[in-house]
């Protein structure tokens, strides 16, 4: 018995030769080819970056009602209890005064959007979630962001509250509170964004907790805490905690004639932060998507 | 279609910790060949731990291989791993990303960041709830949803927006025959509408004998067999097991069941019969349809003759139960 390879017989069609069709217009199968190099199938469109973000923003808002109104709550009454506290040693009206509400209602942006956003993406991370992610074609960047951008938004009502009681309580003028407008998404980024880049860089869920909650600590006791009755080195801390901006900004307007061009400065260093953290927290979702 | 040629996958060693002991290095895909066809309903069978998951992950781009080749209608994955999100549909063991979601939001997300627009995602949505009988549920959120429900609403969310290869990794795990059922006629629709190819992880050997059209049978990252489910079967004893276990007494008024405890070997609740496939198929429709369902706790199905081939084939024993699931 012998083989004789296809190419070697007379007549028959070589490997990779167009084949001629009896009809002309129905194309074979790809598979029916004998050849193995077939055109590449055309690629679905890839989701772009603002509507997939907004797709992923609604889709994390809508968990809230699952999943965070509790730890809003938990949030909210952890800074007024903390405002109360305070209220025992610090004098109303003062500039502590104005630290502790303007350091209290930033702690719960740090609550949610720090902490609970570094335990989100750690243990999305951990279970194998992100697959569901990283297996649609969608930018990074869309995931990371609207998830920021929703924990930033959950933390709105929680820290408008702790604003107007803490106000409320201090005796401290409310007419400038709209800085809150600004405070809460730019510090909401920055802490979101570190947040984000901290589950998604702990190689282990319950490390990507603790740094959460080390974060929220931070922002506790180097937020609320008066800044002039710190030790230097505590305070140099206190200069690198991205949320310490907010905090100042939010103080500063408390002020019968706030100064502005200061509170811009604050803001302006908030959203700069913000602008590095997402940056790295994007970074470090295509490190963990991609295995 | 889907080309795998010469895969190699090692995990490295892990460093013992403590209270982790130190594992070696695992090659969890060895020198995998596979070829699937276009409108082919591809299986991929196995033990755990056989290798199946990550023989997955690497063919949707979520895992870089050591070695080799994987091309997908043409495009090579391993160099441009970015392109599978856009050529394929994947169904995840995990459904983390989803569960706090409700199922039609689950199901729009997941079409919107397919680069559906909102109108188009929206529509797909009520499609796929329409079809996999999850209307319901639409309003739920997945995690209170009991498991096979949650799995059904994440295989909706796998089929949202068309793509020419599904890649569902064990897509039936917890449903009930209702369920099931719905999976694979959406499955075979696709399949006959568009010519969709589906390649699929699963446990389940008598699921894999009435879906697939080829099996790939996987142990310890190599591929040990690779035929339809007849040729497969053409190498294993052809009786099945079946283990019913009442929930009281076994309701003997009812003829199907009174027919069936000739054959059956009792112990309590728990019955055993060893039967032909088919009329092991039709015992279980006769318990589980009807109102014999009422009275039954539990049941399974096994091939045990399986075993038999695994061991032929050079497979582990000692974990061939993961191969034999409900």
């Amino acid at each position: 018995m012998s083989v004789v390879p296809a190419q070697a017989m007379p007549g028959m069609p070589k490997a990779g030769a167009p084949v001629e069709e009896a009809g002309g217009a129905v194309p074979r199968p790809a598979d029916a080819a004998p050849a193995p190099l077939v055109a590449p199938a055309p690629l679905a469109a890839s989701a772009r970056l603002l509507p997939a973000l907004a797709a992923v923003y609604r889709a994390q808002l809508s968990r809230a009602r699952v999943a965070r109104i509790p730890l809003l709550f938990v949030a909210t009454f952890q800074s007024i209890g903390i405002m109360v506290l305070m209220r025992g040693v610090v004098d109303e009206g003062g500039s502590a005064a104005r630290s502790v509400v303007a350091g209290s209602s930033v702690l719960v942006v740090a609550f949610v959007a720090l902490n609970l956003l570094a335990q989100y993406f750690g243990q999305l991370r951990a279970s194998g979630g992100l697959d569901h992610y990283a297996t649609l074609p969608v930018p990074p960047a869309a995931v990371v962001l609207g998830a920021a951008a929703a924990y930033a938004s959950f933390t709105v009502p929680g820290t408008a509250v702790t604003a107007v009681v803490g106000s409320a309580l201090f005796q401290l003028p409310m007419g400038h509170l709209w800085v809150l407008a600004a405070v809460i998404p730019l510090s909401g980024a920055a802490l979101a964004g570190l947040g984000a880049a901290l589950g998604l860089l702990a190689p282990r869920q319950e490390l990507a907790t603790l740094l959460g909650q080390l974060g929220m600590s931070a922002a506790l006791l180097l937020g609320v805490l008066p800044a002039d009755r710190m030790p230097e080195v505590v305070s140099y801390a206190r200069d690198l905690l991205p949320s310490t901006y907010g905090v100042e900004a939010l103080a500063r307007s408390f002020d019968g004639q706030p100064d502005w061009l200061a509170v811009c400065a604050d803001l302006g260093v908030c959203a700069g932060v913000a602008v590095v953290s997402l940056a790295a927290a994007t970074w470090a979702y295509r490190r963990a998507a991609v295995r | 279609m889907c080309t795998v040629r010469g895969l190699v996958k090692t995990y490295p060693a892990a460093r013992g910790r403590r209270g982790a002991p130190a594992t070696p290095a695992v090659r969890a895909s060895d020198g995998i060949d596979l070829d699937v066809s276009r409108g082919e309903v591809f299986g991929l069978l196995g033990p755990n731990g056989a290798g199946k998951s990550t023989l997955v992950r690497q063919l949707t781009g979520l895992l870089r291989p050591d070695q080799g080749q994987v091309r997908v209608l043409g495009h090579d994955l391993v160099r441009h791993p970015e392109r599978a999100s856009r050529l394929l549909g994947y169904l995840g063991q995990d459904s983390t990303a989803l569960d706090e979601l409700t199922v039609a939001l689950a199901a729009e997300t997941t079409a919107r960041l397919r680069g559906l627009d909102v109108r188009a995602a929206r529509a797909e949505r009520d499609a796929v709830i329409e079809e996999l009988g999850l209307g319901g549920l639409a309003g739920r959120p997945l995690k209170k949803l009991s498991g096979g429900q949650r799995r059904l609403a994440c295989v909706a969310a796998a089929l949202v927006g068309e793509r020419p290869l599904l890649v569902l990794d064990e897509p039936t795990t917890g449903m009930d025959p209702v369920a099931r059922r719905a999976v694979w006629a959406a499955v075979d629709r696709r399949r006959a509408e568009r010519g969709v190819t589906v390649l699929l992880v699963t446990h389940n050997v008598i699921e894999a004998e009435t879906v697939l059209d080829r099996v790939a049978v996987l142990d310890r990252g190599r591929v040990i067999a690779c035929d339809t489910p007849a040729g497969l079967k053409a190498m294993v004893a052809d009786e099945v097991r079946v283990e019913l276990v009442w929930r009281a007494e076994a309701p003997l008024h009812i003829p199907g069941v009174a027919a069936l405890r000739d054959a059956a070997h009792a112990s309590g609740r728990r019955w055993t019969l060893r039967l032909p496939p088919d009329a092991a198929r039709a015992a279980i429709a006769t318990v589980t349809g009807g109102p014999a369902f009422a009275a039954l706790d539990d049941f399974t199905l096994a091939t045990p003759s399986l075993e038999d081939v695994y061991v032929a084939l050079g497979g582990r024993t000692e974990s061939v139960e993961g191969l034999v699931k409900t």
